[in-house]
């Protein structure tokens, strides 16, 4: 994939994630212009808009509610144009979250937001949070990663995680890819039309993250 | 075993990259940024910041390298030495830290684990402990880089830190700290089984069989090199390769391009 000619300007929405910053840095590392806004009207007049996060759920959606950018955010997905949500930000795409209590989300994607389980495959508890660097695979060989975000990246290749809680998406079709955590099956990129998620960091998983946010750009 | 992660740690002294023995001795090494920027192409998990001497003075001098890394180097990096209240995490996370790093202050006053881990979460908050060896299977805590003797069992305090909200311990034996002699296993070993956080293990990687050796005995979670690194004895392609071959997990780092100019 290319990106355009006139180069978009991506616009990520400043609500107090504190990786913020490292999202910007990654687009401008790729020559693409950025524009961090809380304001309702750039929102919905944005061509790509990305939803940052980490922390916790219920506070992150008081943030946007409190910001009046829950309405604006729904009527920019409406028109179908690129929207990438990023670890809690992905999350937040769902409709609700059991994270210290329930929480709804933005609804975006069909689904919901649980918590690792607590024991990996073989039985045996593992460490919570999943922090490190996991492989991404396809979550069943008929879905295509061709002109998504994640165009040429080759399978099995290595982003990074740091998280507590994961997504079930009710449509098996919003599965873009999986990963795993000692063989807990994690839904690392969801999809639905242009509206993409990411379970892990692209703005810190390296060149991989780098081509993914890259793609992103290119989406039309 | 889920994916050991490798950590460069850069200990930076003013705005230079220094490296002792033993917290001692300290020898000036070269540029910080330069030396972050070539283990981030040469394919390196993550990367840790520790300002020697900031929590002598108070005050943490990292936030050229900070900055630097946030525009340049796309892997997470923590940030340690010096930070003594939310404010300065704030700070520090906002100019895109993935993690901070806490002894001194942390010691000093255990509510600050704490305070930072219910407001930014625990994923951002390593609890750094330095081990010196007391006798047979016991620890004690130090801080002001080894300086300065805490009394606290190191077992004891990585619980409580723990049980206040830390999300992670990086576990440096002062002892094996430089020394290109292996790690104290059984230091890591009592941590990692009395702590259900990720540990980071450090002070003491001299090749890949010590890290090898260290992964085969303990339930580590990741290793932080400096002078192995730092001095060239190995490339992070040979140690990655060498745990590949003993059936160890580790990022895949095949295929991939580190472009300068995208």
């Amino acid at each position: 994939m290319r990106i355009p000619h006139s180069k978009p300007t991506i616009t990520i929405i400043d609500y107090g994630a504190s990786n913020l910053i490292s999202v910007a840095r990654a687009f401008e590392h790729l020559g693409i212009q950025t524009q961090l806004s809380d304001s309702p009207y750039d929102i919905t007049q944005a061509t790509h808009l990305v939803l940052p996060g980490v922390g916790a759920f219920g506070k992150a959606m008081e943030a946007l509610i409190k910001k009046k950018l829950v309405d604006p955010i729904r009527e920019y997905c409406l028109k179908k144009r690129p929207f990438i949500g990023i670890c809690l930000g992905m999350q937040i795409m769902l409709e609700f979250s059991m994270e210290f209590g329930d929480h709804k989300g933005l609804g975006l994607i069909a689904g919901k937001v649980v918590p690792i389980p607590k024991t990996g495959k073989d039985g045996k508890p593992h460490k919570i949070p999943n922090v490190g660097w996991r492989s991404l695979v396809q979550y069943s060989a008929n879905r295509v990663w061709d002109n998504t975000i994640l165009h040429d990246i080759t399978l099995k290749s290595s982003v990074y995680f740091a998280h507590s809680f994961r997504i079930i998406a009710e449509k098996e079709s919003d599965r873009l890819a999986d990963s795993f955590y000692d063989g807990i099956d994690i839904c690392s990129v969801i999809k639905s039309g242009n509206l993409y998620g990411c379970q892990f960091h692209p703005e810190k998983s390296g060149p991989v993250g780098l081509k993914i946010l890259r793609n992103f750009c290119c989406l039309e | 075993m889920s994916n050991v992660r490798l950590i460069a740690r850069l200990d930076i002294k003013g705005q230079n990259l220094i490296k002792g023995i033993r917290f001692e001795g300290l020898r000036v090494l070269g540029d910080p940024q330069q030396v972050a920027r070539r283990y981030y192409e040469n394919g390196i998990d993550e990367l840790i910041y520790i300002d020697t001497v900031a929590s002598l003075y108070g005050r943490n001098c990292l936030y050229d390298i900070v900055e630097y890394s946030t525009n340049n180097i796309f892997i997470p990096f923590t940030v340690g030495g010096g930070l003594c209240s939310v404010n300065d995490v704030k700070k520090v996370l906002r100019a895109g830290a993935e993690k901070v790093a806490i002894n001194t202050a942390a010691v000093r006053r255990p509510e600050l684990i704490d305070e930072i881990s219910k407001i930014f979460g625990s994923q951002c908050l390593v609890l750094s402990v330095q081990a010196k060896r007391r006798n047979n299977k016991s620890w004690e805590a130090f801080i002001e880089n080894g300086r300065e003797p805490t009394g606290l069992s190191v077992v004891e305090w990585v619980q409580k830190g723990e049980e206040m909200g830390a999300g992670e311990i990086l576990l440096t034996s002062v002892d094996q700290d430089g020394t290109l002699n292996g790690f104290d296993v059984e230091l890591i070993d009592a941590v990692v089984e009395n702590v259900t956080i990720p540990v980071i293990a450090c002070g003491g990687a001299g090749s890949p069989e010590d890290i090898i050796e260290l992964v085969k005995k303990t339930n580590v979670d990741a290793v932080a090199m400096a002078s192995l690194l730092h001095y060239n004895y190995f490339s992070i392609d040979e140690i990655r390769n060498d745990m590949s071959n003993h059936d160890i997990e580790v990022r895949s780092i095949e295929n991939i391009l580190y472009e300068n100019t995208p």
